[in-house]
């Protein structure tokens, strides 16, 4: 292929659809390169849709667009071995168009969005793998190298939205290797089940839906949650920790996510299901000091590839999606003006996310991280003490509430000094505020 | 929960799967086995989702056929960066049928 692009970009996800397709409807002549099979072919995600992260690119997207179901119900579960203390919200606020979150299957969402892209006006690739950056004398990215015979393709600007592992920013020294303690790995299943049985189960009707996290003693003390997410006639079940956690644990990922699924609370919201497909992904969580360096002469970097994920919020599609349009807004701009796609143009696309929620999101946490990563008490001894004592004062067996009330402030006690349960709550308020 | 065994075979959850092996090319390899011979935490047998890496007496064996792409082999062996570890050519590897 000898033909020369404006822009090529490298992965078919959320970021680069995103990317892809507001760069085409500007008319600029694009290439979007896609190593699986069909576009969505190696993506994965739990997975919920945030609607104005797509709004803002596809505003009409609801009236075609495979969603599965409209989120009105959404449960906390902190969660010891047998029970779970857990808060529920479901607001009828969340049943009116336009609805606010939806639950998708990656495969088939990302199939939809591709093909808009090639509406818009993109050349679409799939089953090519991009080996390495193409760069000049200089250092400049001017172009890709694909797997395929005759594979060098140019263009003025390369737009990695590559996924979270990027071989090729990695490759250019763009970005380090990824940290154990910046990256969660998490496991899923997809249990289908008659649609009527779900929303029975749920206590749902036609297309609304419920999602569940959770957390506390299903991970054994490691730094993460599970989650189970209601489809339209399916379940998507799953468990994500962060690798450094999961590097001290004697315990596979997929045994972990089997005792989550046979979890005396879990268990009777799967039974019958057929389990059809089991995917694991890593997901970067390391925040906002793990951002690396997203730009420089002829390229930028979008979505998990540049570590854009709200990890406290679970969000990560909506920040792909909107540094993907952001960055191609950012080259549409320059491309208009006449101006080269060098690194201090392209610096542009920085300050364009420092100033969304993007950056501010990612600034807003930019300790929890960490905080939760040497406060372990957090996610184990707090979660047990929880629902013992949720247990004691429920069960009716002829003791006084007063004296419960002694035994469970002396469990406290033993297990986290007053001063350490004071600390606990300023650090948990000052990580939040 | 823990004091529970559960007992699963990986390999019942990767049947589910849909691939497309690239026959004798592995996207990913050990770049020397001695140094694996030697490791003494052997975390990718642990850590690896789709159960790829297995110890075995003086080494440890790679099967790359149900990898499910997702890097964690590669990040977590921090101490000897012992994994090669590339992307399946087009169209080759864990094709999602769901995602």
């Amino acid at each position: 292929m000898s033909e020369k692009f404006d822009v090529i970009v490298v992965g078919a996800g959320a970021s680069g659809n995103a990317a892809a397709y507001t760069l085409a409807k500007s008319g600029l002549k694009v290439l979007q390169l896609e190593r699986g099979e069909t576009p969505g072919a190696k993506n994965v995600q739990g997975a919920i849709l945030y609607a104005d992260a797509l709004e803002r690119i596809i505003p009409d997207f609801r009236e075609e667009a495979p969603l599965e179901r409209h989120i009105i119900e959404q449960r906390m579960w902190v969660m010891d071995e047998r029970s779970y203390v857990g808060s529920h919200f479901r607001s009828d606020d969340f049943n009116k168009p336009p609805y606010n979150r939806y639950t998708i299957i990656r495969a088939k969402f990302d199939k939809w969005f591709s093909d808009k892209v090639k509406e818009a006006g993109a050349l679409v690739i799939c089953e090519t793998t991009v080996k390495e950056l193409l760069r000049d004398d200089k250092g400049k990215v001017i172009g890709v190298e694909v797997d395929r015979a005759d594979g060098r393709i140019y263009a003025d600007l390369v737009i990695l939205a590559d996924g979270v592992n990027s071989t090729l920013a990695r490759k250019a020294g763009f970005r380090p290797e990824l940290d154990p303690k910046h990256v969660a790995l998490a496991v899923k299943e997809i249990h289908f089940l008659p649609k009527d049985v779900i929303e029975s189960r749920f206590n749902i009707q036609d297309e609304e839906g419920v999602v569940i996290e959770m957390m506390g003693k299903i991970t054994h003390g490691m730094m993460g949650t599970g989650f189970l997410y209601t489809n339209s006639d399916s379940i998507s079940v799953g468990v994500g920790c962060l690798l450094s956690d999961f590097m001290e644990q004697k315990i596979t990922p997929y045994q972990l996510l089997e005792q989550l699924k046979a979890h005396p609370s879990v268990a009777p919201m799967l039974e019958g299901g057929e389990m059809k497909e089991y995917a694991a992904h890593l997901i970067p969580e390391g925040g906002y000091h793990a951002i690396p360096q997203i730009y420089g002469d002829g390229w930028l970097i979008v979505g998990d590839s540049g570590m854009f994920v709200n990890a406290v919020h679970r969000e990560g599609s909506n920040l792909a999606m909107t540094t993907g349009r952001i960055a191609a807004e950012t080259a549409i701009e320059l491309s208009r003006a006449g101006k080269a796609m060098s690194a201090a143009n392209l610096a542009l696309y920085r300050q364009r996310l420092d100033d969304s929620f993007v950056i501010k999101d990612l600034k807003k946490y930019k300790d929890l991280p960490d905080l939760l990563d040497t406060n372990k008490q957090f996610l184990t001894t707090y979660p047990e003490l929880l629902n013992r004592s949720a247990y004691a004062m429920l069960k009716v067996d002829g003791e006084d509430k007063r004296s419960k009330q002694k035994d469970i402030y002396r469990g406290f006690r033993a297990e986290r000094s007053l001063f350490g349960l004071l600390g606990d709550a300023y650090k948990l308020w000052r990580a939040f505020r | 929960m823990s004091d529970k065994a559960v007992s699963i075979k990986v390999e019942d959850k990767l049947y589910q799967n849909r691939y497309l092996v690239d026959a004798e090319r592995p996207h990913i390899q050990i770049r020397d086995e001695a140094i694996c011979a030697s490791c003494t935490t052997r975390q990718c047998t642990v850590c690896c989702p789709a159960g790829c890496y297995e110890g075995a007496e003086g080494k440890v064996v790679l099967t790359t056929d149900g990898c499910l792409e997702c890097g964690t082999c590669r990040v977590i062996c921090t101490t000897h960066r012992n994994v090669e570890w590339e992307y399946p050519r087009g169209g080759y590897g864990i094709q999602f049928k769901f995602g």
